[in-house]
């Protein structure tokens, strides 16, 4: 036991990461910063800071166009951290990566293009009752405009989804599953190998809303053998603005572009334009350049601290928050699913999260309150959202203490 | 009383706290102790959708002013809601829509106001302006 505590401490040695990031010295309304709204967005550390910086004062051009020096170096950064994004998640090719705004755009642009490839008048798109807005509305839009149907996979109280009723709605005209790898509500961890798995047997692609996956768990995407893989820099130590879309080469080639402009081409004219290839056939206009860059930052960042410490780390920082808050009288964990990662969403009897989250705040606790942009979710458990806090490895377990008092006083004031 | 007294009527009950907890004490306690809205206004008409809190609002006209009635789902936004009707109501519609609401920001709570994605705050006192316009005196 003591060992494991010593061994654990070497791995993640939080004091020191924790100066990498500046912005966690920080006081709110007095009292030190604590920031448990990490699945919102993560803080950034020093390094990512100072590669924006360094884009600005030393790479700054446009990519892809000029044959000036500095468009040349800017270019070499921008593709280097493709490589980096493809090593990370491991795709066959760098040209399997394209760069989106965030992984809103990523399903967007899949349910576009592959919609209009794809999709027809009576053909059905799966996705999970645990869904993000963002990974519901773009396939309502598609469903609409193609008249295809929208069929949702329950959950259970614990929030897993049903795989049974999964398999039931497995059939020919299943063009698509779409479905996150995180819950970012409830933090449960969905079965993707056996979505994908049974999926496949019937050649039916799959989409994963990854944006709360990659920061905490490692991904092989040759491995998982999963068609589309979406996330956002932003939650991952990198800048706004920012996320990935991969996607097999296969499915990408046989899709129609997503938008025109600048990029994206090959070559135009008044009567045929034809398109640039991969992955510049999705990358209409100047992309975000710097936050591309600083993603490659991010993920050597990352990749120095191990993604297997990091997901071992937070499971402990899960597991303690757990079971201290279990000790308040009232308190209900909105999603106790037994694989988790990085997120314990709850509410202390009636009190409504709102609340909770403004007393919090006074006692400069950063969380997460309301319906967390998944709305049909909250109407399973018939509440109007929950407390989520949500972990990054830079969190303490002396900050679970703080947080767990302040979670109490709010107990008090407002009961 | 005009506007303009029970704000800074309003001012001066909040300087006597001390720190925030007695300031949300305060509010959590006058949330908790008015019922401020007869359960047959609490329709979906009535609704003003916040992003987290609910804040329904009901106004009648008598005497030529408008009386607010209001409630909320979360205990603070209704403390915060009975600030603001206790300001507004029993008002003319030209008092009530010139009213410049500096209360708010005076007893340190300007990021109530802030927060328009959070709480239906801003938009009750967007409607509460609005109401006036469409009310038929009695």
């Amino acid at each position: 036991m003591k060992t494991d505590t010593l061994l654990r401490q070497e791995v993640i040695d939080v004091q020191s990461i924790r100066k990498d990031f500046p912005i966690l010295g920080s006081k709110v309304n007095g009292r030190p910063l604590v920031y448990f709204d990490n699945a919102a967005t993560s803080q950034k550390p020093w390094r990512v800071i100072k590669a924006v910086e360094h884009y600005y004062t030393d790479l700054n051009s446009n990519v892809h166009r000029g044959v000036h020096h500095l468009s040349q170096k800017a270019t070499d950064a921008f593709e280097a951290s493709r490589r980096k994004v493809a090593g990370f998640i491991n795709a066959a090719h760098d040209r399997e990566v394209i760069f989106t705004n965030g992984t809103t755009e990523g399903i967007n642009l899949v349910a576009h293009s592959f919609g209009k490839g794809f999709v027809q008048a009576g053909d059905v798109i799966i996705i999970s009752a645990l869904e993000h807005h963002s990974n519901i509305v773009p396939w309502q839009l598609l469903c609409e405009d193609r008249k295809a149907i929208l069929k949702v996979v329950p959950i259970n109280e614990k929030g897993e989804i049903s795989l049974e009723a999964f398999k039931e709605m497995l059939d020919e005209k299943v063009k698509l599953v779409s479905i996150s790898y995180v819950s970012n509500s409830l933090g449960t961890i969905n079965p993707i190998r056996t979505v994908i798995k049974w999926s496949h047997e019937l050649n039916i692609p799959v989409l994963l809303d990854a944006a709360q996956a990659v920061q905490h768990i490692p991904i092989d995407v040759q491995e998982l053998d999963v068609d589309f893989l979406a996330f956002s820099g932003h939650k991952m130590y990198a800048p706004t603005g920012i996320g990935v879309l991969y996607g097999k080469e296969e499915w990408l080639n046989q899709m129609p572009p997503y938008q025109g402009g600048g990029e994206m081409i090959k070559s135009v004219s008044f009567e045929e334009t034809t398109y640039n290839e991969l992955p510049f056939k999705f990358e209409a206009g100047t992309p975000n350049i710097e936050a591309a860059i600083c993603l490659g930052t991010a993920i050597d960042y990352i990749n120095e601290i191990g993604l297997e410490n990091i997901l071992q780390y937070e499971h402990e920082l899960v597991e303690y928050c757990t079971e201290k808050l279990s000790e308040i009288p009232g308190i209900r964990f909105i999603g106790t699913a037994d694989n988790k990662a990085s997120v314990v969403s709850f509410i202390v009897g009636e009190l409504h999260p709102y609340d909770v989250g403004v007393i919090l705040d006074q006692l400069g606790i950063a969380v997460r309150t309301g319906h967390h942009c998944t709305q049909p979710l909250m109407g399973f458990f018939c509440i109007p959202g929950t407390v989520r806090a949500s972990f990054a490895f830079y969190n303490t377990k002396a900050e679970i203490d703080v947080f767990i008092e302040a979670v109490k006083k709010a107990v008090v004031m407002l009961g | 009383m005009c506007v303009n007294e029970i704000q800074d009527e309003l001012i001066e009950e909040f300087s006597l706290f001390g720190d925030w907890m007695e300031k949300y004490e305060h509010i959590i306690q006058m949330g908790k102790e008015l019922p401020l809205i007869d359960e047959q206004y609490k329709t979906d008409e009535n609704l003003i959708k916040g992003c987290q809190a609910k804040v329904w609002l009901h106004a009648d006209v008598r005497d030529g002013k408008i009386l607010f009635s209001a409630d909320s789902d979360a205990i603070i936004t209704k403390g915060l809601v009975s600030l603001v009707v206790r300001v507004l109501s029993n008002h003319s519609p030209s008092e009530i829509m010139q009213a410049d609401l500096y209360f708010v920001d005076k007893i340190g709570l300007k990021e109530h106001l802030s927060m328009t994605r959070s709480n239906g705050l801003v938009s009750m006192i967007k409607q509460m302006k609005i109401m006036p316009l469409h009310c038929n005196p009695a």
